[in-house]
């Protein structure tokens, strides 16, 4: 705090020696080598805090290197906000809900309040919007991609695949329909790949050091995660029997019968598995009428759901 | 003392002397709500601040503030009149959430978000580095026209009657409800609001409401009725009056996915990589229907009622394919 104060106050560069002499909180040093650690560490907070540190001459005769802070620099330059602007961000600062990103918003708004601009962080909305981040990969993987270094994990593709070891170079994390996906440079497979975070498994490992990864110019890390994540088009149309009066979520999702079957419905077929998963669910409620595929698929799960309860199997009355 | 360290303390203390002189007189809790610390903690901060200053440390070299009862203002504060910039994260943080807001239509005013960002990127000082986080809102795609509607009910403080699919009971259902406003969360957009019928609070899926009615009443949620600020689970199945049931289960790998997805009281992992899982639901139709959609990737481990049920809506669903 002393040094900050002191080298701000200050337009000439001061020397170590100075700084040991004038500041305070310097004087417990008894040694050069105690002392020359305790100003590299300080130094090294402040730079990690953001302060900018100069380091520089006196005079071209000057034969050591002195340190002082540029207010201009170190300063938040003057901003209005209209009030208008204040409410948009407030309602920014709010949108987070994870520690890592509500912990900056929230030191973030305190500047520009002390600052003078007020923003009123409880300002009512008629719409909040919010981003949770729940997984713990979150924190070492945004710190690993705003240091530049590539990370290893281990990751599922999908929730049945066997656990592998990623090595990525990470451009960012993405929120996308409220999940979390890294994206970067996949080194093995050498190519652009998004990694849902909630699948990542045990440890974030940074290796390499910091400032080595590059992110391509021009790169849009939410379309990648679009691209990735978003539903295939569909490849086809489903025909459903629904038993009058029930089966309401696919009556609404479907389209209705062109032969005009107030219980038939239309459905876009994307994903095979997870339709006849949904259809099946319905049990007699809803029957496939077409394509064969999703008729066997819907038998065929309803089949396995019939002998699958061997705990209680007594009860359930197990297979006929 | 505390145990915090000089990460955490020190940039709050260069923003402190600011944000007080800004504030002549400010109550010490009003400061230690601000900067979310205890009031003891603030008073420590302050005591710490009354030994800083500059070179010389004489009266007048050091910060100096003056307390009146519980109240606060600085006298001298040694330089420290501006905050620090905002630090790399810190601008990121907020422009990101700007950007994210600008494109989640009636979020907020787009013109405004854009004007705010603007002024936040140039006083910030725009950092060469791309920004590591990224939001996309995206809803999902509703019917467009009682969204509307709804969105018109909130901002006029109108009463609204909803038709409204209950994803736990399946089933479309009417319902007048006073409105409180709109939650963006993970994805989903959901309209809180008092249901006149359950009389209580409740949030609607704005991509289950299939139509509404915009009443010719104004909304008036009763005084003390109070949003839960953020939906219980990413599901929204579960309300606070539901009757709770509570399930075990074994996920087999393929269906991990239902942990993942579904609010679970317990999870433990086996070896195989399957789990056991104990979920809590409010409606047994709609868990039947999950058991039914997994078939035997999930095994009902208790209670058995939940097993039979299963198994007779299967062999009632297979004798209609005509496959038993």
């Amino acid at each position: 705090m002393n040094l900050v104060l002191a080298l701000l106050s200050t337009r000439q560069f001061l020397s170590a020696d100075r700084i040991r002499t004038t500041v305070a909180g310097y004087e417990d040093a008894t040694t050069d080598e105690a002392f020359y650690r305790m100003l590299e560490r300080d130094k090294a907070e402040l730079r990690e805090l953001g302060v900018p540190l100069e380091t520089g001459r006196q005079s071209v005769f000057d034969t050591v290197e002195g340190y002082r802070i540029a207010r201009g620099d170190y300063e938040l330059a003057a901003i209005d906000l209209a009030p208008d602007e204040a409410t948009a961000v407030a309602l920014a600062a709010r949108l987070w809900d994870s520690p890592q990103l509500a912990g900056a918003a929230r030191t973030a708004v305190t500047k520009l309040r002390a600052a003078g601009v007020e923003v009123d962080p409880t300002a009512a909305s008629e719409v909040q919007p919010r981003v949770r981040t729940t997984d713990p990969a979150f924190a070492p993987l945004l710190a690993a991609a705003r240091a530049g270094r590539a990370v290893t994990f281990h990751h599922r593709g999908h929730p049945a695949a066997p656990a592998r070891v990623r090595t990525v170079e990470p451009w960012g994390v993405v929120s996308y329909r409220g999940r979390w996906y890294l994206v970067g440079h996949d080194r093995d497979r050498e190519d652009v790949r998004c990694f849902r975070i909630s699948r990542i498994e045990g440890e974030v490992t940074p290796i390499g050091a910091r400032g080595t990864v590059t992110r391509p110019e021009g790169v849009d890390l939410v379309d990648l995660v679009a691209r990735s994540a978003g539903p295939p088009p569909p490849s086809g149309t489903a025909r459903v029997r629904l038993s009058p009066g029930r089966a309401a979520g696919l009556r609404r999702a479907g389209r209705p019968d062109p032969q005009g079957d107030p219980d038939v419905v239309e459905l876009d077929l994307a994903r095979l598995d997870a339709l006849a998963r949904w259809i099946a669910g319905y049990g007699p409620d809803a029957v496939v009428l077409e394509p064969p595929e999703l008729r066997e698929a819907v038998v065929v799960t309803l089949k396995a759901g019939l002998a699958a309860d061997h705990a209680v199997a007594g009860a359930a009355g197990g297979a006929p | 003392m505390s145990a915090e360290g000089v990460a955490e303390r020190l940039p709050r203390l260069l923003t402190l002397v600011p944000w007080l002189l800004a504030r002549p007189g400010v109550p010490v809790a009003e400061a230690a709500a601000e900067f979310g610390i205890t009031e003891a903690q603030l008073r420590r901060d302050l005591e710490l601040l009354w030994m800083c200053g500059l070179p010389g440390y004489g009266p007048g070299d050091l910060v100096d503030l003056s307390f009146e009862g519980d109240t606060i203002t600085v006298v001298y504060d040694a330089g420290l009149s501006r905050p620090l910039r905002l630090s790399g994260p810190e601008a990121a943080t907020l422009a990101v959430a700007l950007r994210a807001l600008a494109d989640a239509p009636g979020v907020a005013d787009t013109d405004a978000v854009y004007r705010a960002l603007a002024k936040i990127e140039e006083a910030s000082g725009r950092s060469e580095a791309p920004d590591t986080v990224a939001v996309g809102l995206g809803r999902s795609p509703g019917n467009a026209r009682a969204e509307a509607l709804v969105r018109d009910a909130v901002a006029r403080h109108r009463a609204l009657r909803l038709t409204y699919y209950s994803a736990s009971r399946d089933a479309v259902g009417r319902r007048d409800v006073d409105p409180m406003r709109l939650l963006l969360v993970d994805g989903s957009t959901y309209l809180e609001a008092w249901c006149r019928r359950a009389e209580g609070v409740r949030m609607f899926r704005l991509d289950r409401v299939d139509d509404a009615e915009v009443l010719d009443e104004p909304s008036h949620p009763p005084s003390d009725a109070v949003g839960r600020d953020v939906p219980a689970d990413a599901s929204g199945l579960l309300t606070p009056d539901d009757e709770q049931r509570l399930a075990a289960l074994r996920l087999a790998p393929e269906a991990r996915w239902v942990a993942e997805y579904y609010p679970m009281e317990d999870v433990v992992a086996d070896d195989d990589g399957s789990a056991r899982v104990q979920m809590r639901y409010g409606d047994r139709a709609w868990m039947v229907r999950l058991l039914l959609g997994l078939g035997d990737a999930v095994e009902v481990l208790w209670p058995a009622d939940l097993a039979v049920a299963r198994a007779e809506r299967a062999r009632e669903a297979l004798a209609a394919y005509g496959a038993l």
